[in-house]
């Protein structure tokens, strides 16, 4: 329990910035119109692929010859990008043809 | 120098994220938006690579190798992947983005139980609810997926009981995470592992007993999921942009979850608890036997072309045949007679809000003639023929009167205001809430079997002969 309080007094800063990003997003998302719910779930799923950025550091941190880590590693890099690139590609594809629309 | 410049690119990274949300959350620049939260991930990927670790061996021909590998099946899979389907995608997307948070977690748990590194019990406990939340959101989103796309059949997956059943995995779960927890900073391998495979359990027998037509709430609800183990996981690595990112993720995952909740007039708790796939016997499907009129292909065309005013009122069934095309084609024939042809869009129609909008959008129909519901509802004593295109749950009047249906008190389009009706479905096979519809025995409505394309395609040739 002590290392906790502790480990809240080191990091009050980050609480701070824990709270204002969930206002943030609630704020950023409130007043959508229905017809972007789906492409925004899209998008904001593809930001969630941001976890890859851990599996980087993993494999950096790893030990050249610490086959079982790398491996995994390279699967959280691989999943990871999947997310990323994917999500990001498919938003683009679904929003294009909003785009063309407004010809 | 360089940690400076690391830690410069992951704010601008941050900033990107945001300031992309926000456009994304606005038709005109939602474009732009998607690509400078892409921009933003660029940035903060690239400056993961350059960060000075000391000592770190880097191994970059792993990074490499693993970043193009997933690069190349992600951006495929986007490219290749039919519109229809889109859902199922983010859901696919959005479980490998937990599975990564889960591989993360179990690593550096693993390490932890061989005693390589020490952790604080705050870094103990981040690291157990990164394999929660994460597991969770992998199993459950690829549920979700095997349901929108056919595989897995909602009633074969839910048990009797099921909420009990689920009620004692959670709580057995979190009697294993206090045992682990409490048991010290070097936790056995064998009690990791038996977390990890309870929570990917859980995530598959939590989404189990949701409908098919609640998966949408769903798999935002596992994007918001996704975004907290992201965040989790930014909190072991000390990591800025990844719990700005996932924090962002998880709040706006939320707050659109409960926007798609109010859309349905349910409540979260009632999509999550509530289960569709139940056994609901509602006091009007018992009834006697109806019969539904059909009409045929002619008879329908002819009283298109003479009406003033038709409203489509699109469905997954329009998404399924890949019938969007057809109508607008019948749309452009209507239209040179001059009849005033719109298109009502329930906000939860087809498996995803938006759904219908982006495959009208597609057959290049003009955003005017898209009316969302409040509005279609207004138009529609004033129009001659409603066309109901493989939609069902939206239109249905129980909605209204039958305090037994499951989707009594969500708000519906009500086209039995309209003069005429005509209902296009493959069979008479009840929709995806798995439903009956007391909307086909109405006396307005006519039915026209078959699938939406072949048959729009027959209604096309007819209007076309009439212009002779």
């Amino acid at each position: 329990m002590e290392s906790i309080f502790l480990f809240l007094d080191e990091n009050l800063l980050l609480i701070y910035l824990l709270i204002f990003t969930v206002i943030l997003g609630f704020e950023l998302i409130s007043n959508v119109p229905t017809i972007l719910h789906t492409p925004l779930m899209s998008g904001a799923n593809a930001i969630s692929g941001v976890v890859i950025i851990g599996a980087i550091l993993l494999i950096r941190n790893a030990d050249p010859t610490d086959y079982l880590t790398l491996s995994l590693g390279a699967l959280g890099v691989v999943l990871g990008m999947i997310n990323v690139v994917g999500g990001f590609a498919v938003t683009n594809r679904m929003l294009k043809m909003f785009n063309k629309k407004k010809k | 120098m360089l940690i400076t410049t690391v830690n410069i690119s992951y704010l601008l990274g941050a900033t990107a994220f945001v300031i992309g949300l926000r456009q994304m959350s606005t038709p005109a620049t939602a474009r732009k938006g998607n690509l400078l939260a892409t921009l933003g991930m660029s940035i903060a990927i690239l400056a993961t690579l350059f960060l000075p670790i000391n000592g770190a061996d880097n191994n970059y021909v792993w990074i490499m190798g693993a970043m193009t590998v997933g690069g190349i099946i992600g951006y495929i899979s986007a490219i290749k992947i039919e519109m229809t389907a889109m859902p199922q995608m983010v859901s696919v997307f959005n479980g490998l983005g937990g599975a990564c948070a889960v591989v993360l977690a179990y690593t550096e748990l693993f390490q932890l139980a061989e005693g390589g590194i020490i952790a604080s019990e705050a870094q103990l406990l981040i690291l157990l609810l990164t394999l929660l939340i994460g597991a969770v959101a992998f199993t459950g989103s690829m549920l979700a997926y095997g349901k929108l796309q056919g595989l897995v059949d909602d009633r074969k997956v839910t048990l009797p009981r099921h909420n009990l059943i689920n009620m004692a995995i959670l709580a057995l779960l979190v009697v294993l995470y206090i045992y682990v927890y409490v048991s010290g900073s070097q936790p056995g391998i064998i009690w990791i592992t038996a977390l990890l495979l309870l929570s990917l359990l859980y995530g598959l027998s939590f989404v189990a007993p949701i409908g098919g037509a609640d998966m949408p709430v769903v798999i935002s609800l596992l994007n918001a999921f996704t975004g907290l183990s992201a965040a989790a996981a930014g909190l072991i690595y000390s990591n800025n942009i990844m719990m700005v990112g996932g924090i962002l993720v998880g709040s706006a995952g939320i707050i659109l979850t409960v926007v798609m909740c109010k859309a349905m007039n349910r409540s979260l708790t009632n999509v999550l608890v509530g289960g569709f796939g139940e056994n609901h016997k509602s006091k009007k499907e018992k009834g006697d036997k109806q019969v539904a009129k059909e009409i045929t292909c002619a008879d329908l065309a002819v009283q298109l072309y003479y009406s003033n005013t038709v409203m489509v009122v699109p469905g997954y069934g329009l998404a399924v045949a890949q019938a969007q095309k057809v109508v607008k084609r019948m749309d452009n024939l209507l239209s040179a007679n001059g009849v005033d042809v719109t298109y009502a869009i329930h906000p939860v129609a087809g498996r995803m809000p938006g759904h219908m909008n982006v495959l009208l959008a597609e057959a290049d129909v003009p955003y005017p003639k898209l009316l969302d519901m409040e509005d279609a509802n207004e138009a529609m004593p004033n129009t001659d023929m409603v066309i109901v295109i493989g939609a069902n749950d939206v239109v249905n009047p129980a909605a209204y009167d039958d305090p037994a249906s499951p989707v009594y008190g969500m708000p519906v389009i009500n086209v039995w205001e309209a003069k005429n009706v005509v209902v296009l479905k493959r069979s008479m096979n009840p929709g995806y809430a798995g439903i009956q519809n007391q909307l086909f025995f109405h006396h307005k409505t006519r039915m026209l079997f078959g699938d939406a394309k072949t048959t729009l395609e027959e209604l096309n040739d007819e209007i076309k002969s009439l212009e002779g």
